[in-house]
C-alpha cells in the first residue's frame, strides 16, 4: 500500500495551481486596450476601479481587494496599473480527502500601456504573480484595428508566460512552465441595435504541469479502505483552442440583451461547451440591473479516472476534479447606482455596484469519498454549491 | 487526430471573420444612426476589472481557457 504523498504533511492545495497557472496569461487582457476595451480607435477611458471580491464554495474561501487604475498621458498614450489579491483558506474536499487545510495569498501585480495612431491601438502588458511555491510572468502584445467605417474592429495578440513551480517541505523541488498564447478577434456592427463579437484563443503550454501536491486513488485489496493513493502525473504539453460568438440587441426601449456560446477543446480531450444569456436594464434615475444565467458542461481529460484499477494503471493519471466531467449552471445579479459629476469638474461620474453569482457544479465521475459506503467506487457522486460576490466603485474623471 | 480537428476548424473561422470584413467596405449604418451602439449597456466589457475577475474564478475550477468574456472589441461607434 502506498500512502497519499507527503501531502498530508504539507498543506496541500486545492485550487492554488490552477489559480496561478490559469490566471496570470490572462491577466494581462485585462489591461489591454485591443481586447479589453469597447473603443480600438480611442483611447480606453480614464477611470479607477477598487472592488473586493469573495468566492466560497466548497470549503474554499478566497477573499481579497482588486484596484485598478488608468490614465491617459498626452494624446496617445494610455497606461494601466492593476493590483490583485486572493487570500485562501481552503478545506475543500481534495484537501480534506488526502491533506490538511491551508491558508494562502497570491498577490499579482500588471501594468498595460496603450498607444493610438489613428485607427489602429498597439498594447503591451506586463503581469507577475507571486505566491509561496509558485511565481508566474507574462508579457503580452496585441493590435486592434478599426476598419470599413468603423464598423468592424479586428484584433490579435500574443502573449508569453514564464511559470516557476516549487513546492512546500521541499527545497529541492523545482520546475518550469513556458506558456505561449494567441488571440485573433472581431467585433462587427451588423445593425442600428445589434452588435457581434468573435474571438479565437489557442494556448499552448510546455513544462511541469501537474499538481505537485495532488493524489489519484487506486483500487488495492491490501489497504483497509480497499484504495490507495498515488501522485498524479500529467504529460507535458497541453495545447488547447477556444472560439466563442457574442451578440448584444439593443431592445425597443432601453434595455439590451446579449447571449453567448463558447466551444472549447484540448489534446488532453477535454471538450467544453459554455452558453450564457442575460438582460441588462438602465434606469432613469442611475439605477442599472443585470441579470445573467451561465451553463458550462465539459467532458473528462483523457487520462482522469476517479479510481484507477491498480497503481501505474497508465503513462499519465489524474485525480483532479477540473480535469473530471461535469457542469455548472451560474445564475447573477447586478445591481450599481451610477452618480453623474457636475460639469467642468474633475469627475465625469462614479458608480458603486453590488454583483452576486450563484453557481452549482456537478460532477458526474468525481466521487465524494467523505460520504463513503463502504463499497469502492460506489460512493456518491460530488456536488456543490458557491457564492461568488463583488462589490466595487468605478470613477471616471 | 485532434490536430486535423482543429484544423478544420480553424480555417473556416478564419474564413469567416475574413468575409464578414468583406461585407463591410461600405459603412451601412451613418455615424447619427449609432446612438443605440454607444449606449454603455451595448459594452462587451463594461466592468474590466469586475468581468476579469469572473473570468479567473472560472479558469481556476473549469478545465476549458480562452475566448473569454474578458476580451471585447470595438462598437464602431466613434
Amino acid at each position: 500500500m502506498r500512502a497519499a504523498p507527503t501531502v498530508v504533511a504539507v498543506a496541500a492545495i486545492d485550487h492554488r495551481m490552477r489559480v496561478r497557472t490559469a490566471a496570470v496569461l490572462t491577466a494581462g487582457t485585462l489591461l489591454m486596450g485591443p481586447v479589453g476595451v469597447l473603443h480600438a480607435a480611442v483611447l480606453p477611458e480614464e477611470r479607477l476601479d477598487l472592488l473586493y471580491h469573495s468566492y466560497d464554495g466548497g470549503g474554499v474561501e478566497v477573499t481579497g481587494p482588486s484596484l485598478m487604475v488608468r490614465k491617459q498621458i498626452g494624446q496617445s498614450l494610455s497606461v494601466s496599473g492593476n493590483y490583485y489579491l486572493d487570500s485562501v483558506s481552503s478545506a475543500s474536499i481534495d484537501v480534506v480527502t488526502t491533506a490538511s487545510p491551508y491558508t494562502d495569498e497570491r498577490t499579482e501585480t500588471s501594468l498595460g500601456l496603450d498607444y493610438l495612431h489613428q485607427k489602429s491601438t498597439l498594447s503591451l502588458s506586463l503581469t507577475r504573480s507571486d505566491e509561496n511555491d509558485y511565481e508566474a510572468t507574462s508579457v503580452g502584445v496585441g493590435v486592434s484595428q478599426d476598419l470599413f467605417g468603423d464598423l468592424t474592429t479586428i484584433s490579435f495578440g500574443f502573449g508569453l508566460g514564464s511559470d516557476d513551480v516549487g513546492r512546500r517541505g521541499d527545497p529541492a523541488f523545482s520546475e518550469s512552465v513556458d506558456r505561449y498564447q494567441y488571440r485573433l478577434g472581431l467585433t462587427q456592427v451588423l445593425t442600428t441595435r445589434l452588435v457581434a463579437t468573435l474571438a479565437w484563443e489557442t494556448q499552448s503550454d510546455e513544462g511541469y504541469l501537474n499538481n505537485p501536491y495532488r493524489s489519484v486513488r487506486y483500487i488495492d485489496p491490501g489497504a483497509p479502505v480497499g484504495y490507495s493513493w498515488q501522485a498524479e502525473v500529467y504529460p507535458s504539453t497541453r495545447t488547447s483552442d477556444a472560439a466563442s460568438i457574442r451578440a448584444k440587441y439593443f431592445l425597443p426601449y432601453r434595455a439590451a440583451v446579449f447571449a453567448g456560446y463558447r466551444w472549447y477543446d484540448d489534446t488532453w480531450e477535454i471538450n467544453a461547451d459554455t452558453y450564457e444569456l442575460g438582460y441588462i436594464h438602465p434606469f432613469d434615475n442611475g439605477w442599472l440591473v443585470e441579470a445573467r444565467y451561465r451553463r458550462y458542461a465539459q467532458r473528462a481529460a483523457e487520462f482522469y479516472s476517479d479510481l484507477f484499477p491498480f497503481a501505474d494503471a497508465q503513462n499519465f493519471l489524474a485525480r483532479d476534479k477540473e480535469l473530471s466531467s461535469f457542469s455548472s449552471d451560474t445564475l447573477g445579479l447586478t445591481v450599481s447606482y451610477e452618480y453623474s459629476g457636475a460639469p467642468g469638474g474633475w469627475l465625469d461620474r462614479a458608480s458603486i455596484n453590488f454583483a452576486y453569482d450563484r453557481v452549482r457544479f456537478e460532477y458526474s465521475d468525481f466521487r465524494d469519498l467523505t460520504g463513503s459506503t463502504g463499497v469502492v467506487g460506489a460512493e456518491p457522486s460530488y456536488a456543490f454549491d458557491a457564492d461568488v460576490v463583488q462589490v466595487y466603485v468605478s470613477v471616471f474623471y | 487526430m485532434i490536430d486535423l480537428r482543429r484544423q478544420v476548424l480553424l480555417w473556416p473561422a478564419i474564413g469567416a471573420l475574413l468575409a464578414l470584413s468583406g461585407c463591410a467596405v461600405e459603412p451601412w449604418i451613418k455615424p447619427y444612426e449609432r446612438a443605440h451602439l454607444a449606449d454603455p449597456i451595448m459594452s462587451f466589457t463594461r466592468d474590466p476589472v469586475s468581468a476579469a475577475y469572473m473570468n479567473h474564478v472560472r479558469e481556476v475550477r473549469e478545465g476549458a481557457r480562452g475566448a473569454g468574456s474578458a476580451h471585447g472589441g470595438g462598437c464602431g461607434c466613434n
